[in-house]
């Protein structure tokens, strides 16, 4: 049922022609060894990816695809690129009256839409008349959370935000993979004198230690109150990072790195996507399906459990279980994603001090 | 008298904004780092806790006072260690301050 096209069979077509127009761009860039031409091949990609999710029926993605992917994206690079005289040395910009007439048109039309776009709040808008009121109707019932926001993000859509998850972890793998010869022991950080704020400083020791449990805590805090209000496990796993980023400015990264060491602040980032996926594999070994909660607690073990004081009493041990199971899961690799990075910016040793070392 | 209380907690929250004002003026106008530091801590110590003071009187007794109480002690832990972890690393990466007197040269220019 798409938006574009009438018949499933020309969908069909359609959406073949666009992914194997993909697989061509992919081969190309592959091939490719200009870096202006790989440049612009990832924003045709984008833009066809764009196009193809608006044949699934997925709008969202499709803007964010075709503004993130095919526009931000492509300007930074292309910036990058014209700033680095070397790769591209005899490039000048040319006329500027075709681009400019281009956006004054699409800003018209983008305009012109505005008026037909529904009041904000109005009830009887597509997001509040379908999907929007079937969540809140039903969540009291089918997953029992205060916050509807948390029972959508890890209970309905759990599957989506697994793959958020995973996308934050292979980010962190990215840039580790970027940016190369890093430490491995606290030994071999670099103590470098002015990335520490405090120098030996009595006043910011006292109130970091002061301050770093009760920042701990707070997360752990956030991280439960995710079902019930405003927070969850992304928010959880930033402000933990902030607490070791804290304590790496003020102690110096050695003492951090002592305390936490790198391999297990890797490994807690990769157990934290494994331990989300394990809670929907548990599912599937209780005879639920992947991520189905409900499936947790066998039902004679779930009757002996006091009834939940959310609402009704219905089954909703699992839900709860399972939501704070994966936003924990959620919390370990952002928090160790970040002190990762962190990591693997603070510790860099330069290549000169490298080599004196060896 | 309850009333009375809370029109005192409403003159303190005013001052406390003339407070931040004052120290946010300081930020755009002083002439070197530590002076805007100053400026800043102002505003961080001093309106925050004239602003924490006229709430907790407008609020009354209440666990909203409680929890303006934690918040103080918060800002108060955390304000002025920030403002010195900024000063010090100011000093360390070489500024020093602007002095008034010509003819007591600075560090910068001996």
């Amino acid at each position: 049922m798409s938006l574009l096209l009438a018949s499933p069979e020309l969908e069909l077509v359609f959406s073949a022609l666009l992914l194997t127009l993909v697989a061509g761009l992919v081969v190309a860039l592959l091939a490719a060894r200009s870096v202006l031409t790989c440049i612009l091949l990832m924003s045709a990609f984008s833009l066809t990816m764009a196009l193809w999710l608006m044949t699934m029926d997925a709008p969202d993605v499709a803007f964010t695809e075709a503004s993130v992917g095919a526009g931000v994206s492509t300007m930074i690079l292309l910036g990058a690129a014209l700033s680095s005289t070397d790769v591209i040395p005899s490039l000048r910009p040319g006329r500027l009256w075709f681009p400019a007439v281009a956006c004054l048109a699409a800003f018209i039309g983008m305009a012109l839409i505005v008026p037909d776009l529904p009041v904000f709040g109005d009830p009887g808008s597509p997001p509040s008349a379908y999907v929007g009121r079937l969540y809140l109707e039903q969540t009291p019932h089918d997953i029992g959370a205060p916050n509807v926001v948390t029972a959508v993000l890890a209970s309905y859509r759990g599957f989506d935000t697994l793959g958020e998850t995973t996308v934050i972890f292979a980010a962190g793998v990215g840039v580790l993979l970027l940016l190369g010869g890093q430490v491995r022991s606290p030994d071999a950080a670099p103590e470098d004198v002015s990335l520490r704020a405090s120098a030996g400083s009595p006043v910011l020791s006292v109130a970091a230690r002061l301050l770093i449990p009760i920042i701990c805590l707070y997360a752990f805090y956030v991280l439960a109150h995710g079902e019930f209000g405003a927070g969850g496990g992304f928010q959880a796993g930033v402000i933990l990072a902030a607490a070791l980023i804290l304590h790496a400015l003020v102690f110096g990264v050695r003492e951090t790195m002592k305390a936490l060491p790198v391999g297990v602040v890797r490994a807690c980032a990769a157990l934290g996507v494994l331990g989300y996926a394990a809670v929907g594999f548990l599912a599937i070994l209780n005879g639920g399906r992947f991520l189905d909660y409900d499936a947790l607690l066998s039902p004679v073990f779930e009757a002996g459990l006091p009834s939940s004081h959310l609402a009704g009493g219905h089954h909703h041990w699992g839900q709860r279980i399972g939501i704070l199971a994966i936003e924990t899961g959620v919390m370990l690799a952002v928090a160790s994603t970040m002190t990762a990075i962190f990591y693997a910016f603070t510790g860099r040793v330069s290549r000169s001090d490298a080599a004196g070392a060896s | 008298m309850a009333e009375a209380i809370g029109w005192i907690g409403a003159v303190l929250v005013i001052a406390a904004v003339g407070l931040s004002i004052a120290g946010a003026v300081g930020v755009l106008r002083f002439p070197d780092v530590y002076t805007r530091i100053h400026a800043a801590s102002i505003t961080d110590t001093g309106a925050a806790s004239l602003m924490t003071l006229g709430l907790l009187l407008m609020a009354g007794f209440s666990p909203a006072a409680i929890k303006l109480c934690i918040v103080w002690v918060f800002i108060m832990l955390t304000s002025p260690a920030a403002a010195h972890a900024l000063a010090g690393a100011a000093f360390g990466s070489g500024h020093r301050p602007v002095l008034a007197d010509p003819r007591q040269p600075s560090e910068d220019e001996a």
